[in-house]
């Protein structure tokens, strides 16, 4: 079974989301195979990471335009 | 000294006017009287305060823009330049902006300009765009010293640090302010890439709010690609801003929280998410365990001899009702048997002798069947069902 790394994956946390909320509606199928089951829940484990990653990110920053330099300026 | 003409002296002055920097572009308050406007569609009127009166023209190509109907005692701020009209020897002012100067007049121009942008469909829902669920990037257009910018900040820190805001510093109130949140907006929507943006203040007096009813503001909000959240002071006040923009939050803080999702609520979601995996998972599992097992259970796995016990059964069955079936019909051929037997019994001369009846023989040992064949004495001999006994005969 391919196991995606977490960090490897390219989505945004709102891509992320969403498939795995997908994953979850498939999962609950009850005519879902045992086999793309298993690889379901793995992907689904995998995207849990990425999310939980994702929300643990060091915060962003806050700039504050600046007429002087015509750039966004961090505001700290 | 020369003389001059009265048309010299006055185009004379009207170059001294007209070289002046103030005199070309002014701000004046002060109160409408004689309002008139013309089937031209030019508006005259005077304004006036205690000391002084001012002769005023608004042309229709400037007047088209009023955010407001100007009406005799109204206060405004007129915004123009000072020229000399030469055929009556007057100054009078070109007037071409004029904001309400008061509370009475911000009420009665707010009604009309949010009826004017209503039937012209700033406020229509279907120009309303949908908010991002997950904002990379939002912008922030108000005071930076104001505390709608600290509540702003505070919330979306405490909800979702995730975001990137980037802020662009304008004044909220004043004069210059609608121009700068209006050009503010267009610098995001031109230069800067953001997914949403907040434009706001703190609470005020509706002076205060008065940017935000400007139709430079409302018309940046409508031609603005980025969604517009507009959250002017506070629950009770409404302005156009509110209306033309996607969504309108009652306070800064509530439009941060409109903005960005709870990373709480986010958390606690993903927690129930891989529980609700986990549980389906092993659900799964043990189905399809309990499955195999039913599977592995079957009788035909365990017994494979039930099948063929259940035809011996039925030959079984099948024999018990052959043997049945030849029984009766034996049973009848015997029946018949026994009656064709006594028939054939009660027709033999011994039945009859059995019966109490016996057979006459005479000395030649023929049967007697008339007595007149017989004489006295005779010898018969008598046959009866026991034994045979002599007899004479003897006639009377």
């Amino acid at each position: 079974m391919m196991l995606t790394h977490p960090k490897k994956l390219a989505l945004t946390f709102e891509q992320a989301l969403k498939r795995l909320e997908d994953v979850i509606a498939c999962l609950e199928r009850s005519d879902c195979p045992l086999e793309e089951a298993l690889a379901l829940y793995q992907e689904g484990m995998t995207l849990l990471v990425h999310c939980r990653d994702k929300l643990d990110d060091a915060e962003k920053k806050v700039t504050i335009f600046s007429k002087e330099t015509g750039k966004f300026e961090n505001i700290m | 000294m020369s003389v001059l003409t009265v048309g010299q002296l006055t185009a004379y002055i009207k170059d001294l006017f007209a070289a002046d920097a103030m005199l070309n572009k002014l701000r004046v308050s002060g109160e409408i009287s004689n309002f008139k406007y013309h089937t031209s569609g030019h508006m005259y009127f005077t304004l006036k305060d205690a000391s002084a009166s001012l002769r005023c023209v608004m042309f229709k190509s400037a007047n088209e823009r009023l955010a407001f109907r100007p009406a005799d005692g109204f206060k405004v701020v007129a915004g123009g330049r000072l020229s000399v009209f030469e055929r009556d020897g007057q100054y009078q002012m070109y007037v071409e902006s004029m904001i309400p100067d008061g509370v009475g007049s911000l009420f009665a121009a707010f009604e009309m300009l949010k009826k004017r942008l209503e039937a012209q469909g700033l406020f229509a829902q279907g120009a309303k765009v949908k908010l991002p669920r997950f904002p990379q990037c939002i912008g922030v257009v108000t005071s930076p010293t104001g505390a709608a910018l600290r509540d702003i900040l505070a919330t979306l820190s405490r909800r979702f640090p995730q975001s990137e805001v980037r802020i662009v510093p304008v004044l909220v109130q004043g004069t210059e302010a609608a121009a700068q949140i209006a050009e503010a907006i267009n610098f995001f929507n031109t230069f800067s890439d953001v997914d949403v943006l907040i434009i706001g203040r703190g609470g005020g007096s509706i002076e205060e709010l008065w940017a935000f009813n400007e139709e430079a503001v409302a018309q940046a909000i409508y031609n603005s690609r980025i969604p517009v959240v507009s959250a002017v002071g506070h629950e009770t006040d409404f302005t156009i801003s509110d209306f033309v923009a996607d969504v309108r939050a009652a306070t800064p803080t509530a439009a941060a929280e409109q903005v960005v999702p709870d990373k709480h609520e986010l958390l606690q979601f993903l927690h129930v998410a891989e529980k609700r995996m986990f549980m389906m998972m092993r659900a799964k599992i043990d189905n399809n365990r309990r499955y195999l097992e039913s599977l592995a259970n079957a009788r035909e796995i365990t017994r494979p001899n039930v099948r063929i016990d259940q035809y011996r059964q039925v030959l079984d069955s099948i024999d018990t009702r052959l043997k049945d079936r030849l029984a009766y019909v034996l049973q009848g051929c015997a029946a018949r048997l026994n009656y064709l037997d006594g028939k054939l019994e009660a027709l033999s001369p011994e039945a009859v002798l059995a019966r109490g009846f016996a057979i006459c023989l005479d000395e030649a040992g023929t049967v007697v069947r008339n007595a007149d064949s017989l004489n006295d004495a005779d010898f018969l001999n008598i046959r009866l069902h026991q034994g045979i006994v002599g007899a004479r005969v003897v006639k009377t």
